[in-house]
């Protein structure tokens, strides 16, 4: 009947009365949420993602107190999205805002990699990796620790109010908000000096929106992990809409090997395994499936492909001295092929992951050779256009013109600013000395530089536009840094 | 609404629904009740209503509103930001103020400070005349040439800013320039007879191709009667405001009719003295601006500077 007893018998009686409230049939456009009581199982999978878990929740929860020395005012936090200082740090890599590109860039690889794994193993995001996935799965364990497991948890929900059953939802909704809490604490640590936001949140000094934003992690980690769970997956996600696109038949997905259980039935022990499938139909993959489906119903956009049923079902064969594997990464083409009785294969080599593959290294490659080959010096030029150019007094004509010298290296840098294309135009700024034509500017560390400077071009110089382009060279060895073309408007006569 | 309170109510047989008991023509409607969520939001927002009467401005009197009991005042908070940023700039405009030209200029981020400080000032109250950039118009002189009336460099260009031109000030620049037609002082033939001269002065000659008889006659009246402000070369006069002539850059334009308007005429304009509005920390980073924009002259024992010694803003 339950998990205790099913435990203690060993063969014949494994049957659970579960059934699957997720199920195509029972589909409609929106469905009252039925709760789900997954049970624990122990295993291959398991292990995997408590692992997982591990890993993920470590990395989610640590990031922000790694700290990296840089020089200078940066800050010494190793990720860090500044906006303040509109800067994005990564351990060794400080990005500007205008290369937001290498963001698109990693967006691109990430979707990549998805549809690489999806093409090859199907739903692994889901199952392992997905935040949504990750904090259920520590929310359903925080309900196990307090309330027990699955038969246990039935009970509870139907025993009536007592002062126990208070103290114990009491308890777990508590640890809920905590980890929910923490979660919203731990995002905003990733836009601002960790210890400093720590102390500040806790000593009520924090900006309103720190407050805000924590409270809104909290809520919606308290309330997609705690209350929703499956329902993201089934009525919000669109991945379980675009898997569709990305699987083909030879995908390995977590599949119930159809040819091999059915037909299924209640098995004694003792008796034989002639003109029956291996399944006994005890349900133990619905027990512990925390989406609520019955994988054998085949592959289903609920299903997270997590990989917990394979569990609960190689128990089951061991018990039952029949091979694992009833359930187990498999492909639809497989169980064609040994229903025709040929040999299955695992085919990941395929027109389709060769493709994901190739676009994936490609991408990697240049948005590597882009962040190798980064320019940390670059010359930005707007040309006054309020007047167009200036009438000196002895006829002569002159533009005006804001430089902006970028410096991203964390050293400051002096450099020679030219103008080429225009002969007989001369540079000049109020603030600098120009020496042979030419200005020395002082671009400072980690810092947009400015100055104004005027091109003066003599009289009878030709009316119209003009191309010219402001050049920064290396004042030692003439070599040009950066460029930028701008335009010359002369007055004509 | 309906009479039908006690009686029992229609049933709508295809929807299971009540009906109100209205009937058009065979039409009726159905009762169908607003949906609950719907509902208390309203009554929410009635209740939100009236504590918000309670605790903040609400209610139009004769002679005022309704404080409410938070006291909340937008009026009070923006000017509470404004001093709280005048407060905070305040040590900027100090060290701008106290500090020398060459200081700001050698200084980059005081230089900088001066020139945004400048920009903004410059396009909320100067703009408005001398042209976005200092662009100039028809009796606005640019401000970004080389060409300076009361000289371009900063000590000019911020005792300029300060007591302004005809403005009133007992220190303000000021000149005058005879109207000679509209005031009989000569005759109308004398007047075209220096027009031609001034336009053979500078570069507008290729323009206007001045008649060489009649500039011969006109230069006799300018000696007379123009060389004693604009000089006897016609470069102008700094100490006394008098523009120079042989360059072609020109304030009331260029053409013959408009040379021959001003010297009937002799317009000045008027300038305020910005020391009523500005504190002197902005009039100096105004005159950065001013100078950055390409014209400002570097400092040379300027006959003007003298008087810039003296402390502005009284």
């Amino acid at each position: 009947m339950d998990a205790m007893t099913s435990r203690t018998l060993p063969d014949d009686s494994h049957r659970i009365d579960v059934e699957a409230v997720n199920t195509p049939a029972a589909r409609k456009l929106y469905k009252k949420r039925v709760q789900i009581y997954p049970k624990l199982v122990h295993g291959r999978f398991r292990a995997i993602k408590w692992a997982a878990m591990t890993v993920l929740l470590g990395i989610y929860y640590l990031t922000p107190w790694i700290r990296w020395d840089r020089p200078g005012a940066a800050p010494d936090q190793a990720v860090l999205v500044d906006f303040e200082g509109r800067r994005f740090y990564f351990f060794f890599i400080e990005l500007w805002p205008q290369e937001v590109y290498y963001i698109t860039g990693l967006l691109i690889l990430a979707a990549l990699g998805l549809f690489l794994v999806t093409a090859l193993f199907g739903r692994v995001w889901c199952g392992y990796a997905c935040p949504q996935t990750v904090w259920t799965d520590l929310y359903i364990h925080v309900e196990r620790l307090i309330e027990g497991d699955r038969s246990a948890r039935i009970r509870l929900d139907k025993a009536p109010w007592t002062l126990g059953k208070a103290a114990r939802k009491l308890a777990k909704h508590g640890l809920w908000l905590l980890i929910a809490a923490a979660t919203g604490g731990a995002w905003v640590f990733y836009f601002g000096d960790a210890p400093t936001l720590f102390r500040e949140i806790f000593t009520g000094q924090a900006s309103p929106t720190i407050y805000l934003f924590v409270g809104v992690f909290t809520f919606t980690t308290y309330t997609l992990a705690g209350a929703m769970r499956e329902q993201v997956c089934t009525y919000m996600c669109p991945w379980p809409r675009i898997q569709a696109a990305l699987i083909d038949n030879d995908a390995l997905s977590v599949t119930y090997r159809a040819d091999r259980g059915e037909p299924r039935g209640a098995h004694k022990k003792g008796t034989s395994w002639e003109g029956r499938g291996d399944c006994i139909d005890c349900n133990q993959c619905v027990a512990a499936c925390p989406q609520g489906i019955d994988i054998r119903m085949g592959d289903q956009l609920e299903c997270i492909n997590c990989a917990l049923c394979i569990d609960a079902c190689d128990a089951v064969m061991r018990r039952i001295d029949r091979p694992i594997g009833l359930i187990a990464y498999d492909s639809p083409a497989n169980v064609a092929r040994r229903r025709r009785g040929e040999r299955p294969k695992v085919r990941l080599v395929r027109p389709r992951t060769i493709l994901y593959a190739v676009l994936l290294v490609a991408v990697a490659a240049l948005m590597l050779t882009q962040l190798v080959n980064r320019q940390l010096l670059s010359l930005d030029v707007v040309r006054d256009r309020s007047p167009p150019f200036v009438r000196l007094a002895d006829g002569s004509v002159r533009n005006n013109y804001l430089i902006k010298v970028i410096n991203m290296a964390p050293a400051a840098r002096t450099l020679a600013l030219r103008v080429e294309g225009a002969p007989h135009a001369d540079l000049a700024s109020f603030a600098h000395e120009t020496r042979d034509g030419a200005i020395l500017v002082s671009a400072r560390a980690d810092a947009v530089t400015t100055l104004r400077v005027h091109v003066t071009a003599q009289r009878g110089a030709a009316a119209g536009p003009r191309d010219i382009a402001f050049v920064l060279r290396d004042p030692q060895t003439g070599e040009a840094i950066a460029e930028s073309p701008s335009v010359f408007v002369g007055g004509g006569p | 609404m309906s009479a039908s309170d006690n009686e029992p109510r229609e049933i709508d047989a295809h929807s299971g629904q009540a009906t109100t008991g209205h009937e058009w023509d065979g039409v009726k409607e159905l009762d169908t009740p607003l949906p609950r969520w719907w509902l208390y939001i309203f009554y929410a927002t009635i209740v939100a209503a009236v504590i918000y009467w309670v605790l903040m401005p609400a209610w139009p009197l004769v002679n005022g509103y309704t404080k409410g009991v938070l006291n909340y005042s937008d009026r009070r908070i923006v000017m509470e930001n404004v001093g709280a940023l005048e407060t905070a700039r305040a040590a900027d405009y100090a060290r701008l103020r106290d500090a020398s030209f060459d200081d700001i200029i050698a200084d980059q981020s005081l230089q900088e400070f001066a020139l945004a400080a400048g920009e903004a000032a410059f396009g909320d109250n100067c703009a408005t005349c001398h042209g976005a950039g200092g662009a100039g118009a028809p009796g606005y002189p640019s401000l970004a040439d080389n060409v300076w009336i009361w000289g371009g460099t900063l000590a000019d260009i911020e005792h300029t800013i300060t007591v302004g031109v005809r403005s009133g000030h007992p220190q303000a620049r000021f000149s005058q320039m005879p109207a000679f037609g509209r005031d009989g002082l000569l005759a109308p033939r004398q007047i075209a007879d220096v027009t031609e001269y001034v336009l053979s002065l500078s570069e507008a000659r290729r323009r206007a191709a001045p008649d060489a008889a009649a500039a011969a006659r006109g230069a006799i009246v300018y000696a007379e009667q123009c060389a004693i402000c604009h000089g006897a070369n016609a470069a102008g006069d700094r100490a006394q405001g008098a523009p120079s002539l042989v360059d072609d850059i020109w304030l009331y334009g260029g053409s013959r009719e408009e040379v021959r308007r001003q010297i009937e005429t002799g317009r000045g304009g008027v300038m305020p003295n910005w020391d009523r509005r500005f504190d002197p920390g902005l009039i100096r980073a105004l005159a950065v601006y001013v100078y950055a924009q390409g014209g400002g002259e570097p400092d040379a024992p300027a006959p003007a500077s003298s008087a810039t010694e003296t402390p502005a803003g009284e």
